[in-house]
C-alpha cells in the first residue's frame, strides 16, 4: 500500500501513533484475532487435521453450492451494477446524488424485512409467479420459492448496492481527459472503453466483488427464507447447529475452511486483476 | 509521435469536448444508430436496475396496509389501516426495537472513538507497523459474518461469558471499527495538519487546539462514520444473532417470530424507520448545503 502521500512526517514522539492505536487495536486483537485462534484450535479437536478432509467430503455438495450461488450472484451484480454505476457517473449530471441515494435506499429497510419482501413477491400465487405463468415462461406446476433461482436472485438483490458504489467511485475519479486523449489517438469508443474506462474501473469491480461475494458466501438468510432443503448453504449449517453443540469441531472446521477458501480466493483474484491496493 | 493536426476532423472547442459524452467521443466506430441503440439500452438497464432495487421497498410499504388472512402477511388480501392503528399489538416487537436502538447508540459511540483514533494515527503519523495495522483493519471486512460471529461465540464460550447486551455490543464494534477507520481516514486524508502547529505556535493550549482546529476538521468524517455505524448496527443480523444469547434485537425478533407469525406490524415499523431515515438524510443534505454555502460566503 502506498502511504507516502499521507503524513507530513512530524517531529513528534515516536510513541504518539501507537498510543492512538492502542485501544482500537487491543479490542481487535482480543475480540477478533484471538477468537480466530480459538476456532482454529477447536477445529482440530478430536481428529486433528483429519477433521478437515472429513468435513470437506461430508459437506461437499453444500460447499460447492455455496460458492456457486455467491459466484452467480456476484456475476449478476457486476452485469447489472456496472451499467448502473456507469450511467450515474457519466450521465447522472445534476441528479447524481439523488440517483446514488436511490441506490442506497434499500439499506434503510432491515435486511431481513427486505428479504421477506422477496418472499411476498415470489410467493406461490404471488405476482411474479402469476405473471410468469401467464406468459408461459414457467411451467404451471413450477413455483419460484424453494428454487436456486429465488435464492441467487435475492442474494444478488441484497448486495447489489455494494457492487454499484465502489464501481461508481472508481468511474467518478476517472480523468475524462484520458478518454479524449484516446479519441484523439483514433481509438474507437469501444476500444477507449475497454482500454481506459474498464481498465481504470477494475479496482472498483474488485472492491465490489469482495463486498458482494464475501457476505453472500456466508449468508444463510436468503437460503432459509426463500429456499428449501435443496438450497442449503454453509451458513445454514452453522446457523442450524451453533446453539446445540458449541464445541462440535466440525462446525469450527467448516467456518475456518470457509474463511481460508475466501482468503485464498481474494489473493488469487487480486493477482489476476493486478490490484494490490486492497484498502 | 506527432499528431497530424491538419488532417484531424474539425477540432471542437475544449469545453464542449470535455462535456461531451465519452461514448460518442472518438473516430470511426459504429454507425450513429448503433450508438443510439447503445445509449438507450444503457439507460434501460440502469432504470431497470433502479426499479429492481425499489420493488421490495414498495412491497414493504404497501403490505403495511394489508389485512392478511391467517398469521403470515405474505399474500395481499385487502386494504386496512389496522396495523397502523395498533402498531404495538405485539409488545415484543416494540421492545426489540428499543433494545436495538440501545445497542446501536453504544456501538456507535465506542466504534467512532476507537476508529477515529486509528484513522488519526494512520493519516497523521509515520510508523513502522502501519502496513500490519492496515492489514488488520481490512481483515474484518474480508470475512463472512458467519465466520466472525461463530469464532467470537466460541471465544465467549471458552471465556465462560454469558451472551447478552455486552457481547452483542462487542461483536458489533468489531466489524464497525474498520468501517469507521476507513471512512474517517478517507475523509481526513490530505488535510493541512500544520494548522495545529500554527495554533500551538500562537500560544493555544493543546486542548484548545483540539477543540478549535482538529475537531472541526475531522467532524464531517466522524458524522459520516457515525451514521454508517448506526445503520449497520440496526441492520446487523448474523453476527448479532450468534452472540445474542436470549436477548432480542429487532431483526432477531423477526427471525424468531417467523416460526409462528409475520404480522403487518413488522412492515409498519420498517416503513416508519424508512421514512425517518429519509427525513434525516434530507435534513443532513440540507444542513451540509447550508454549511458549504456559508463557507462559500466566507472565502469567495
Amino acid at each position: 500500500m502506498a502511504e507516502s502521500d499521507e503524513a507530513g512526517a512530524k517531529p513528534n514522539r515516536w510513541h504518539t501513533p501507537y498510543l492512538l492505536l492502542l485501544p482500537g487495536l487491543a479490542a481487535l486483537i482480543f475480540f477478533f484475532i484471538l477468537p480466530l485462534f480459538s476456532i482454529a484450535k477447536l477445529s482440530l479437536k478430536g481428529g486433528g487435521l483429519s477433521n478437515y478432509p472429513k468435513v470437506l467430503t461430508d459437506n461437499w455438495d453444500v460447499i460447492v453450492r455455496t460458492f456457486e450461488f455467491s459466484g452467480l450472484a456476484t456475476l449478476g451484480a457486476i452485469l447489472i451494477g456496472y451499467p448502473l454505476a456507469y450511467f450515474i457517473a457519466m450521465r447522472g449530471g445534476r441528479y447524481k446524488n439523488l440517483l446514488l441515494a436511490m441506490v442506497v435506499l434499500p439499506f434503510f429497510v432491515t435486511y431481513l424485512v427486505r428479504t421477506l419482501a422477496w418472499k411476498i413477491l415470489l410467493y406461490d400465487g404471488g405476482p411474479a409467479v402469476s405473471i410468469l405463468h401467464g406468459l408461459h415462461l414457467l411451467p404451471q406446476d413450477q413455483a419460484l420459492l424453494g428454487t436456486d433461482f429465488a435464492v441467487v436472485f435475492a442474494l444478488l438483490y441484497n448486495f447489489l448496492p455494494f457492487m454499484v458504489l465502489p464501481i461508481y467511485v472508481s468511474l467518478e475519479k476517472l480523468d475524462r481527459r484520458l478518454l479524449e486523449a484516446a479519441s484523439d489517438l483514433y481509438a474507437s469508443p469501444q476500444r477507449a472503453f475497454r482500454k481506459v474506462t474498464l481498465r481504470l474501473s477494475l479496482p472498483g469491480i474488485f472492491a465490489g466483488t469482495l463486498l458482494t461475494f464475501i457476505p453472500a458466501s456466508g449468508d444463510f438468510i436468503n437460503a432459509e427464507l426463500l429456499g428449501s432443503d435443496k438450497q442449503v448453504m454453509i451458513g445454514n449449517i452453522i446457523e442450524k447447529n451453533f446453539g446445540k453443540e458449541f464445541f462440535r469441531p466440525e462446525l469450527s472446521a467448516l467456518s475456518f475452511m470457509l474463511m481460508g477458501l475466501i482468503l485464498v480466493g481474494v489473493l488469487v483474484y487480486a493477482k489476476v486483476l493486478g490490484t494490490e491496493d486492497l484498502a | 509521435m506527432a499528431v497530424p493536426t491538419t488532417a484531424a476532423p474539425a477540432p471542437r472547442p475544449i469545453e464542449a469536448r470535455a462535456m461531451a459524452e465519452p461514448a460518442i467521443l472518438g473516430h470511426g466506430g459504429p454507425p450513429p444508430w448503433l450508438r443510439r441503440l447503445g445509449r438507450i439500452s444503457l439507460t434501460a438497464v440502469a432504470v431497470g436496475a433502479l426499479v429492481y432495487l425499489f420493488i421490495p421497498i414498495v412491497v414493504v410499504v404497501v403490505f403495511s396496509f394489508n389485512k392478511p388472512v391467517g398469521k403470515y402477511n405474505y399474500v395481499w388480501n385487502q386494504f386496512s389501516l389496522e396495523a397502523w392503528a395498533d402498531p404495538f399489538k405485539y409488545p415484543e416487537l416494540r421492545d426489540s426495537l428499543i433494545f436495538s436502538l440501545k445497542v446501536a447508540v453504544l456501538v456507535t459511540i465506542i466504534s467512532v472513538v476507537l476508529g477515529t483514533l486509528i484513522a488519526m494515527a494512520m493519516v497523521k503519523y509515520r510508523f513502522k507497523a502501519k502496513g500490519v495495522v492496515g492489514t488488520l483493519l481490512v481483515l474484518p471486512l474480508t470475512m463472512p459474518e458467519v465466520v466472525m460471529g461463530f469464532s467470537l461465540l466460541t471465544w465467549f464460550v471458552a471465556l465462560s461469558t454469558s451472551r447478552g447486551y455486552v457481547t452483542i455490543v462487542i461483536a458489533q464494534v468489531m466489524f464497525s471499527i474498520s468501517y469507521v477507520a476507513t471512512t474517517v481516514r478517507a475523509r481526513i486524508r490530505g488535510f493541512d495538519w500544520r494548522l495545529e502547529e500554527a495554533a500551538l505556535d500562537l500560544g493555544a493550549k493543546p486542548l484548545r487546539v483540539f477543540a478549535k482546529v482538529t475537531f472541526p476538521l475531522i467532524l464531517p468524517g466522524i458524522v459520516a462514520a457515525a451514521l454508517l455505524t448506526f445503520a449497520l448496527s440496526l441492520d446487523d443480523f448474523i453476527i448479532t444473532y450468534l452472540n445474542s444469547g436470549i436477548e432480542q434485537t429487532f431483526p432477531i425478533q423477526i427471525w424468531t417470530l417467523k416460526k409462528s407469525r409475520i404480522p403487518p406490524q413488522i412492515n409498519v415499523f420498517s416503513t416508519t424507520i424508512l421514512i425517518v431515515s429519509i427525513l434525516l438524510a434530507v435534513i443532513g443534505v440540507w444542513l451540509g448545503f447550508r454549511r458549504s454555502k456559508k463557507l462559500g460566503q466566507l472565502n469567495p
